[in-house]
């Protein structure tokens, strides 16, 4: 199967201090990536405007990068998920917002609101820069879900676009899988005996999916899997946090009621403390 | 043979030494259990009930090895209340009700109930019941029974009481009073004397053998009135037949009034957690290491409750002095329990006219002498050298129990506490917004099998329940490694329980580290003290951690300077290749050898600059080679290219050692002189022993292996792979 799950790159711009270096991040991932770049601007057009963005620009379309940029005025979230619609962009890039005095990284409203309503795959990006940071290590999850297989498929398909080396498959096995509770020696030596089990269960389950994937996608990376046992979406992230990952790819979530906003689950943890990169794969 | 017939028959062979550690026991339990119940104002007998039914219940259905049950210390100020307020009759009912909430607990799993409470506020209300205990019980011990309304007067007025004492003159009081005095000091005298044949009988049980026997000499051999006053002698102890003939009337009329559910729910409180923390306490005395099934405990005593209190017995709870004992005298199981019940009812079956020969005071000394442990000098000071919040935590709870009662006690620490880590932490925020989240992960690291902990956020009484469930849910023989380097902030409850695991895990063989607390603050150098992370690293820090104290003991036992300051002076790093792009902000807890040669540090560097900096902190080991080798860099397959990421390096292939070219990732810029120094020794050297990265840069060599600070232990088996290494390559 020939593994191309983006064709083209969207980003929202303002005349922001981070301008240069989102556009830069979104230019050069799109170089790597091979796509299109579509620039959107929630705004008025002008002629200034345009031009200040070209000059940015100016070394990727020199290397013949496809950029298109679109000014639309209105409400920003419905600008740019009616923009990302028409355009056909696959993958959206947001930028996070840093908790002052903190090396804290979470999600805005306006970016929340469009991760939550978006049908295309979201790159949270947590510190845009100009020089390229290279990225060495990737964190995706194995969870048991249909979508998994893709998310890995997408997770080894970037991989090899930015020449990272190294994958961690994450296994989040929620306490409710383990029926044992830990009381006393007997019960822990059986919900040992029970973890064991799943833990080997689990990494079959990856180890097939990986087989699916073509050989040439697998074998230049380093493939680690690790099982844990935590809470979904929130563990891979703090395991991302101390396996100092570059960039973390997950699912999209799951349809969410009030209910899942309210007791914030999976993928809304992710949102309010960023780790590092966040790749959602819809 | 079956493992059932085995089962038993190491039951039966351990029988003869678990009966005899239940009658050491009961020994001890029949003076407590009848002081604990005339302290309450309840029938002397009714504490021996809570101690037979207790005995007999839990050890059948209860979850634990080597505890005792009876009726509790803590326990005594509540039920006074609740006697005192409802009537002996409605008390029964209360403390059925309380049986019921206790064995509700036990089936919802609460047993991490106790969790929740701020250690020095359990302290502080600790030490508040043993000054009521102690307060009140003190003029009885000198014969001068007095009734005040507030608890705080029975302490002030000590010093009129013993003024008074010296000043008697009936003989009746005088005897009453030095029967108490006397008792006192068999008590504190006891435990300082260490002798096998005294030491046979607990100290309560001299007392009682003593007045007995006083008693008895008046009668039998002076031929006059026993000369200590009736009035302060035990009277109401019934013979066996009556106890069983005459059940109490329970009376539950006043269930629907708040006085009888604040007893009810003072008495499900104070019996969980003294339970909960004597269980805690007795699983790290168990000399077979095992661990005690808490909720299934919690059950139990809440049905011994129940069946106590319909008998006319006090709350059964779970103690620690008496099952210390129980530990002390070799006992193996459960059934120690049993016979420490079995012979309680022996005792009152053939001797209950005999214990009304005690005298009260006698008795109240054993309880004077249990307050004063509870309040004891040496836990207060204890808690103020921990640190002045905790000592303010302490102080607040007990007043407010002296002065109001126990939940408003313990409610105004749990509060006192909170506030004080905003106000330290100068944020509520912290608190509000991570409290509800799962900050804590565990895996076990897939190339050792140590489970490996990292805590994020703040760690404090609040959210500590999820640190324990993992934690539970280790073997105690494992390695595990606490990471605290993400979580901003630790309390002195955290630190305190973590150092019980410490202390459980190493009794079982396993290892227990806490690792990235270096960095923190604390105002004091005990090692329990809070710790909140400075938002700039590197200012002088009061008081080592744990960590830094075993580094400077093992810098001890392998005859190293330890250094625990900041160094800025890493410039002899610079020369390796690891450092080529990374920026070395500071190297610290240095260990050296005397001659300088060898040297482990941890070291906190830096990838990248301004916004894309990550700071990393980790372990390494650097020495000085007295030859110049080739320069060269080794690592695991396949972990080199992630760390340097170029193509232009080529793995230096090593002739016949195909195990070695697989595993390892060698690099060199002269190859030929690297394959030179690559001999079969030193090949050999690195196939047979775990990964390191190693790195040379001509004169020295630097090794390590992970991107986080090493534990204690792992800096050891660090220091002997360089060692070892050293000799392999100077050769």
């Amino acid at each position: 199967m020939p593994l191309k799950p983006f064709k083209t790159i969207g980003i929202g711009v303002t005349f922001s201090p981070n301008l240069k270096a989102n556009i830069y991040e979104a230019a050069r991932l799109s170089q790597m990536l091979n796509t299109r770049l579509v620039l959107v601007h929630v705004g008025d057009k002008s002629l200034e405007k345009e031009s200040k963005f070209k000059a940015i620009l100016k070394p990727f379309l020199e290397n013949n990068l496809e950029v298109e940029i679109v000014f639309k005025s209105g409400d920003p979230v419905n600008v740019i998920l009616s923009t990302a619609e028409n355009k056909r962009i696959d993958l959206l890039i947001l930028g996070a917002l840093q908790r002052e005095n903190f090396l804290k990284y979470y999600v805005g409203s306006i970016a929340r609101q469009i991760t939550r309503k978006a049908k295309c795959s979201i790159l949270l990006l947590i510190k845009p820069s100009i020089e390229r940071i290279p990225c060495q290590h990737i964190v995706v999850n194995g969870l048991k879900d249909p979508k998994t297989k893709e998310t890995i498929a997408a997770a080894f398909y970037v991989a090899n676009a930015l020449d990272v080396n190294k994958i961690t498959i994450v296994e989040e096995v929620s306490k409710n899988e383990l029926d044992v509770k830990v009381e006393d020696d007997k019960s822990l030596r059986m919900a040992n005996i029970v973890k064991e089990r799943i833990k080997l269960r689990e990494n079959a389950r990856v180890k097939a999916i990986i087989e699916d994937i073509p050989e040439t996608y697998t074998k230049d990376v380093k493939i680690k899997s690790q099982p844990i046992f935590g809470k979904k979406g929130y563990s891979i992230g703090h395991y991302a946090q101390i396996a100092r990952a570059d960039l973390l790819i997950m699912n999209s979530p799951s349809k969410m009621n009030f209910w899942d906003r309210l007791f914030p689950h999976d993928i809304e943890h992710i949102l309010t403390e960023l780790p590092t990169d966040v790749l959602i794969i819809q | 043979m079956s493992p059932k017939r085995n089962k038993l028959n190491v039951f039966l062979k351990a029988l003869p030494k678990n009966i005899f550690a239940g009658f050491v026991v009961s020994l001890i339990a029949l003076p407590l259990g009848l002081g604990l119940a005339m302290a309450s104002e309840a029938p002397p007998i009714s504490g021996v009930i809570a101690a037979v039914i207790g005995g007999i219940i839990v050890s059948i259905f209860g979850g634990s090895n080597v505890t005792i049950t009876g009726p509790g210390n803590g326990l005594v100020d509540v039920l006074l209340v609740a006697v005192t307020t409802l009537g002996l009759e409605s008390a029964y009912a209360a403390i059925i009700c309380s049986g019921i909430f206790l064995a509700v607990l036990g089936f919802l799993r609460l047993g991490k109930l106790a969790d929740f409470f701020p250690s020095s506020a359990i302290q502080g209300m600790l030490a508040a019941i043993g000054l009521i205990i102690l307060g009140k019980q003190f003029h009885i011990m000198l014969a001068h029974k007095i009734k005040r309304a507030d608890t705080i007067d029975y302490l002030i007025e000590i010093p009129y009481t013993i003024n008074d004492a010296i000043h008697y003159d009936k003989t009746g009081l005088i005897y009453a009073a030095a029967a108490g005095v006397l008792s006192l000091i068999i008590m504190v005298l006891y435990p300082k004397i260490r002798n096998k044949y005294l030491q046979l009988i607990p100290a309560p049980m001299w007392i009682v053998i003593f007045s007995i026997g006083f008693s008895y000499y008046f009668e039998f051999i002076a031929h006059q009135a026993n000369p200590i006053s009736s009035v302060y002698m035990i009277s109401g102890i019934p013979e066996f037949k009556a106890i069983i003939a005459q059940l109490p009337t329970v009376n539950f009329s006043k269930a629907g009034t708040f006085p009888f559910w604040s007893s009810v729910l003072a008495l499900t409180l104070i019996a969980s957690i003294e339970s909960l923390l004597s269980i805690k306490a007795v699983d790290k005395l168990d000399p077979e290491k095992r661990r005690s099934n808490v909720n299934l405990d919690l059950k139990a005593l809440g049905l011994a409750t129940i069946g106590s209190g319909f008998l006319g017995g006090l709350n059964v709870v779970t103690v620690i002095a008496r099952s210390s004992v129980n530990v002390n005298n070799n006992a193996t199981n459960r059934s120690s329990n049993f016979f420490h019940a079995t012979f309680l009812v022996i005792f009152i079956v053939l001797f209950s006219t005999q214990l009304t020969r005690i005298p009260l005071p006698a008795l109240m000394a054993i309880l004077v002498y249990t307050g004063y442990k509870l309040a004891s000098p040496s836990t207060i000071k204890r808690i103020f050298s921990i640190g002045k919040e905790q000592a303010i935590i302490f102080l607040v709870t007990l007043i407010i129990t002296l002065k109001i009662g126990l939940i408003s006690g313990i409610l105004s620490g749990v509060i006192v506490t909170f506030l004080i880590h905003i106000i330290i932490n100068k944020s509520a925020s912290l608190f509000f917004r991570n409290v509800l989240k799962p900050n804590v992960l565990m895996y076990q690291e897939q190339d050792n099998g140590n489970y490996y902990v990292s805590i994020k956020h703040f760690c404090s009484f609040l959210n500590f329940y999820r640190l324990k469930e993992k934690l539970d849910a280790v073997p105690e023989n494992r390695d595990v490694i606490i990471d605290f380097s993400l979580c901003e902030f630790v309390d002195h409850t955290v630190m305190e329980n973590l150092n019980n695991y410490r202390d459980l895990f190493i009794k079982r063989d396993g290892n227990f580290d806490v690792i990235g607390l270096d960095l923190h603050n604390s105002d004091s150098k005990h090692p329990f003290a809070l710790r909140r992370l400075l938002p700039v690293p590197g200012i002088i820090k009061s008081g080592r951690t744990k960590r830094q104290k075993t580094l400077e003991e093992i810098a001890k036992n392998f005859n190293l300077i330890y250094e625990s300051k900041n160094e800025k002076n890493t410039h002899f790093l610079n020369k390796f290749y690891f450092f080529r792009i990374k920026v070395v902000n500071h190297i610290y807890n240095k260990l050296t050898a005397k001659n300088g040669s060898i040297s482990i540090f941890d070291i906190e560097f830096s990838e990248g600059e301004l916004i894309a900096k990550e700071t990393i902190k980790t372990t390494m080991l650097f020495m000085t080679l007295e030859k110049t080798i080739p320069k060269f860099t080794l690592d695991r397959e396949g972990f080199l290219e992630k760390l340097y990421g170029f193509a232009s390096h080529k793995d230096i292939p090593i002739k016949e050692h195909s195990d070695f070219n697989k595993r390892f990732y060698l690099l060199g810029d002269n190859a030929t002189a690297v394959k030179s120094l690559f001999n079969t020794e030193i090949t050999h050297f690195f196939e047979s022993n775990p990964y390191y990265h190693v790195e040379s840069n001509g004169e020295c060599l630097l090794v390590f292996n992970k991107e986080r600070l090493a534990s204690t232990k792992e800096v050891k088996a660090l220091l002997d792979y360089g060692k070892r290494l050293k000799e392999v390559i100077s050769k």
